[in-house]
C-alpha cells in the first residue's frame, strides 16, 4: 500500500495542474487533434517537400540527391497553360455554383425555421451515395442514347440527339453538380444571419425590393460567397475524376499532371514538386482572400 | 480505483489472448492476393479455400505502376501479385520478387511451351503465366460499313468524334509510332515528335480516352471503333455480335500477365500452393469463363473442348481470344523506356493539354 502513495500523489498533482493552469489545459485539449495533424498531415507534407528535391532513377525509383531540377522543369509554358486552364475550370465552376446556389440558399434562409433543417438535409442527401456512382448516373443521363436525349426526342423537342457527354459542357455540369453544396451551405450561413429588421428598415426608408437586395442583402452575404468560392474553387482546380469520366479524358488539368507522375510515369519527385507548387499557390490565394475579407466563421460550415 | 484496475487487467488479458489466439495459427492460413480488378474469379478463390483451408484476401490495383508503387514502398504484406511483362523486368531489376520454388509447381507443364521462358523471365525463375492478351482494333460493323484493316483507318475524317482510345500513353503513342512505321518502344525524340503531330491530327476523331471500360462507349453506340483490350472486346462481342476485333496491319500490343511472389512475402508456402492451384485445368477454366482473355493453359483449353465444346469454339474462333499465327507475328510487347519515360509523358501531356 505504501508504494501506491507517491504515485497517487503525483496523479493528484497532475490533476491539480490541469485544474488550475489554463495554458496546460489548452495544450491537453488540443493535443489529440495536434498529434493527429502532426502524424497524418504535417509529416506526409514534409515527406512530399523532401521528395520534390530528389530525382527519378531509370526504373522509376527515387534517387536521393538534392537538386532543383523538378522545379526548373515546372517553369514551362506547357504547365503554365495547364495551370491557366485549370484556373478557368475552377472559376467557371465557381461562377455557376454561385448563380445556381445563391437563389437556393436565399430561399432556404428565408423559409420558416422548422423547414430549414429539412431543406439542408436534402442538400446533403446526395453525399450518402458514393461520388463516382453519382458521376456514372450523370453519364447514363447525358449519353447519346441516354435518359435526357430519349425524353427530349420522345417529346419532339429535338430532332437529333444532343451530343453532351465527353464535351466541356459535360465537365461543367459534373463539376457544378459536385460542388454546389459547398457553395450553398456557407451562403446560407451568411444569409440566415441577416435580420429581417435590417431589410424592413431599408424598406421603411423607401428602398424598393431590388434595391434592398443590392444594398443590404448582397453586401451582407459577401463573406459567405467568398467562403463558398474558396471551398469550391480550390478542389475544383485539382479535380481530375470529372474531366476524365465525363469529359472523355481529353484534357489535362493540374490534378491529372500530378496523378500521372505517380501512376503512369513513376516520377514521384516531379509529382511531388508539382503538388508543392499547387499547394503554395492555393495557400497564397486563401491567405489573400481571408485577409481581405476578414472572416472565418463561414468557412467552418 | 479498483474498478479501473480490473478494467485495465481485463483489457490487457483480452489483448494478449487476441494476439495468441488470432495471430498464431491463423497466420499460416491466409493468403494476401494483390491483383488487377475484375481479374480473379471469386469461385476460384472459394475453391482454393475449400481445398486448402487458406483464406484469401483479394486487394486490387488498376495499373502496373500502382502495383510497383506499393511494392517499392516496402513490406506490403502481399503474397501473390500479377504483374505484366515489362513490369516483371523492372521488378526483377529492383529485386522486388522472390524466386519461385519450382519443385512445388507440378502443374507448370500445363502451360503452352510457347508461353514459357519469355524474354522478361527466360527461365521462369520468378513468374508463371496467368493470362495473356492483346490491345488491338475494335470495330462495330453495324455502324462502320467499309472494311477496316489498319490503324491508319482511324484517321479517316468520316469517323469524326467516333473513336475511343485507351487512356494509356504507352498504348496510344505506341500505336501512332507503329502507324508511322517506327518501333512502338522508341526513345528517339525525333520520332516521338512526329508521333505527337500525327496524334494531334487524330484528336478531332477521338471521342474519349478510356482504359477502364472502353467497351461501354462502344456498346452504348457512343463510338464506332477504336482501341481496346481483347477481353473487353470478347465481352462486347457476346453482347453485340456486330462488334469485331481486328489485329491491324501495323500490328498491336501483346501483353503477358504473370503470377509472382513479392520479396519477403509473409506466406510464401501458401503463395506457392496458390500458384500451383491456379494452373490446375479445372480451376483455370473458371478464369476463361468469367474474364475471356487468352488462357496460357493448354490442359485447360483441352478440358474446355471436351466439357463445353460450344464455349471452346467461341474461344478458338474469335481473334480477341485466339489470334491466328499470322496475327501473332504482328504483335509486339511494350518495353520499359527507362529515362525516356519523362519524354513520353511530356508528349502525352502536350497532346492532351497543349492547345
Amino acid at each position: 500500500m505504501s508504494t501506491d502513495k507517491p504515485e497517487l500523489k503525483r496523479k493528484h498533482s497532475l490533476a491539480h495542474i490541469l485544474r488550475e493552469n489554463s495554458a496546460v489545459q489548452g495544450i491537453a485539449l488540443i493535443s489529440p487533434t495536434a498529434i493527429y495533424m502532426l502524424i497524418f498531415i504535417v509529416l506526409p507534407m514534409i515527406l512530399v517537400a523532401v521528395l520534390s528535391f530528389m530525382s527519378r532513377g531509370t526504373y522509376g525509383n527515387v534517387v536521393y540527391e538534392f537538386n532543383f531540377q523538378n522545379y526548373v522543369r515546372l517553369v514551362d509554358p506547357l504547365y503554365f497553360r495547364i495551370l491557366l486552364y485549370s484556373l478557368g475550370v475552377g472559376l467557371a465552376t465557381m461562377v455557376f455554383t454561385i448563380m445556381i446556389g445563391y437563389p437556393l440558399a436565399y430561399f432556404i434562409a428565408r423559409s420558416p425555421a422548422r423547414k430549414r433543417s429539412f431543406y439542408l438535409f436534402l442538400i446533403l442527401l446526395p453525399f450518402w451515395t458514393n461520388f463516382i456512382i453519382r458521376i456514372y448516373a450523370w453519364i447514363m443521363i447525358l449519353r447519346t442514347q441516354g435518359l435526357l436525349n430519349t425524353v427530349l426526342l420522345d417529346l419532339g423537342l429535338i430532332q437529333d440527339p444532343l451530343e453532351i457527354l465527353y464535351t466541356p459542357t459535360a465537365v461543367l455540369i459534373g463539376m457544378v453538380y459536385e460542388f454546389l453544396p459547398f457553395m450553398v451551405l456557407p451562403l446560407y450561413t451568411s444569409l440566415e444571419k441577416i435580420e429581417n429588421a435590417q431589410m424592413e428598415a431599408a424598406a421603411d426608408l423607401g428602398a424598393r425590393p431590388w434595391k434592398v437586395f443590392l444594398r443590404v442583402t448582397l453586401p451582407l452575404s459577401v463573406p459567405g460567397m467568398i467562403a463558398g468560392s474558396i471551398l469550391v474553387f480550390i478542389p475544383a482546380m485539382g479535380m481530375f475524376v470529372v474531366p476524365d469520366l465525363m469529359g472523355g479524358a481529353k484534357t489535362v488539368l493540374v490534378g491529372n499532371v500530378i496523378r500521372n507522375q505517380f501512376l503512369t510515369s513513376r516520377d514521384w519527385p516531379f509529382g511531388a514538386a508539382a503538388s508543392m507548387l499547387l499547394m503554395i499557390l492555393t495557400l497564397a490565394f486563401t491567405l489573400y482572400y481571408t485577409r481581405k475579407a476578414g472572416f472565418g466563421e463561414e468557412l467552418l460550415v | 480505483m479498483n474498478k479501473y484496475k480490473l478494467f485495465a487487467l481485463g483489457l490487457t488479458l483480452s489483448i494478449l489472448l487476441a494476439a495468441c489466439g488470432g495471430g498464431g495459427p491463423a497466420s499460416d492460413n491466409v493468403l494476401n492476393l494483390y491483383a488487377w480488378s475484375e481479374y480473379v474469379p471469386q469461385q476460384l478463390l472459394d475453391n482454393f479455400t475449400e481445398q486448402t483451408g487458406i483464406e484469401v484476401n483479394y486487394d486490387t490495383y488498376s495499373s502496373n505502376e500502382e502495383l510497383m508503387a506499393k511494392l517499392q514502398a516496402g513490406a506490403s504484406g502481399y503474397d501473390v501479385v500479377i504483374p505484366s511483362d515489362y513490369t516483371v523486368t523492372i521488378m526483377i531489376n529492383q529485386g522486388l520478387l522472390e524466386p519461385l520454388d519450382k519443385t512445388q509447381i507440378s502443374n507448370f507443364s500445363n502451360i503452352f511451351d510457347t508461353l514459357t521462358g519469355l524474354s522478361y523471365d527466360p527461365q521462369n525463375d520468378y513468374t508463371v503465366p496467368w493470362q495473356w492478351g492483346t490491345s488491338c482494333l475494335v470495330v462495330d460493323t453495324g455502324k462502320v460499313t467499309r472494311p477496316i484493316t489498319k490503324w491508319a483507318d482511324l484517321w479517316d475524317p468520316e469517323f469524326e468524334g467516333k473513336v475511343v482510345l485507351l487512356d494509356d500513353e504507352r498504348e496510344v503513342l505506341g500505336m501512332v509510332l507503329s502507324v508511322l512505321g517506327y518501333d512502338k518502344n522508341s526513345t528517339d525524340p525525333q520520332q516521338l515528335e512526329e508521333a505527337k503531330q500525327k496524334l494531334l491530327e487524330l484528336m478531332p476523331n477521338v471521342k474519349l480516352f478510356d482504359s477502364d471500360s472502353p467497351k461501354t462507349a462502344l456498346l452504348a453506340g457512343e463510338v464506332w471503333l477504336g482501341q481496346t483490350w481483347n477481353g473487353e472486346a470478347a465481352l462486347a462481342h457476346m453482347e453485340n455480335p456486330d462488334i469485331q476485333y481486328i489485329i491491324p496491319e501495323e500490328g498491336c500490343t501483346v501483353w503477358y500477365d504473370n503470377l509472382a511472389i513479392p520479396k519477403d512475402a509473409p506466406h510464401y508456402n501458401a503463395a506457392m500452393q496458390f500458384i500451383n492451384f491456379v494452373l490446375d485445368p479445372q480451376e483455370s477454366i473458371l478464369i476463361t469463363y468469367e474474364f475471356p482473355y487468352s488462357n496460357p493453359n493448354r490442359a485447360a483449353l483441352e478440358l474446355l473442348q471436351t466439357e463445353d465444346p460450344q464455349a471452346y469454339d467461341a474461344y478458338m474462333n474469335f481473334p480477341a481470344t485466339n489470334p491466328s499465327a499470322d496475327d501473332m507475328s504482328r504483335l509486339k510487347m511494350i518495353q520499359d523506356v527507362g529515362d525516356a519515360t519523362a519524354l513520353w509523358d511530356r508528349i502525352w501531356t502536350e497532346v492532351k493539354g497543349g492547345e
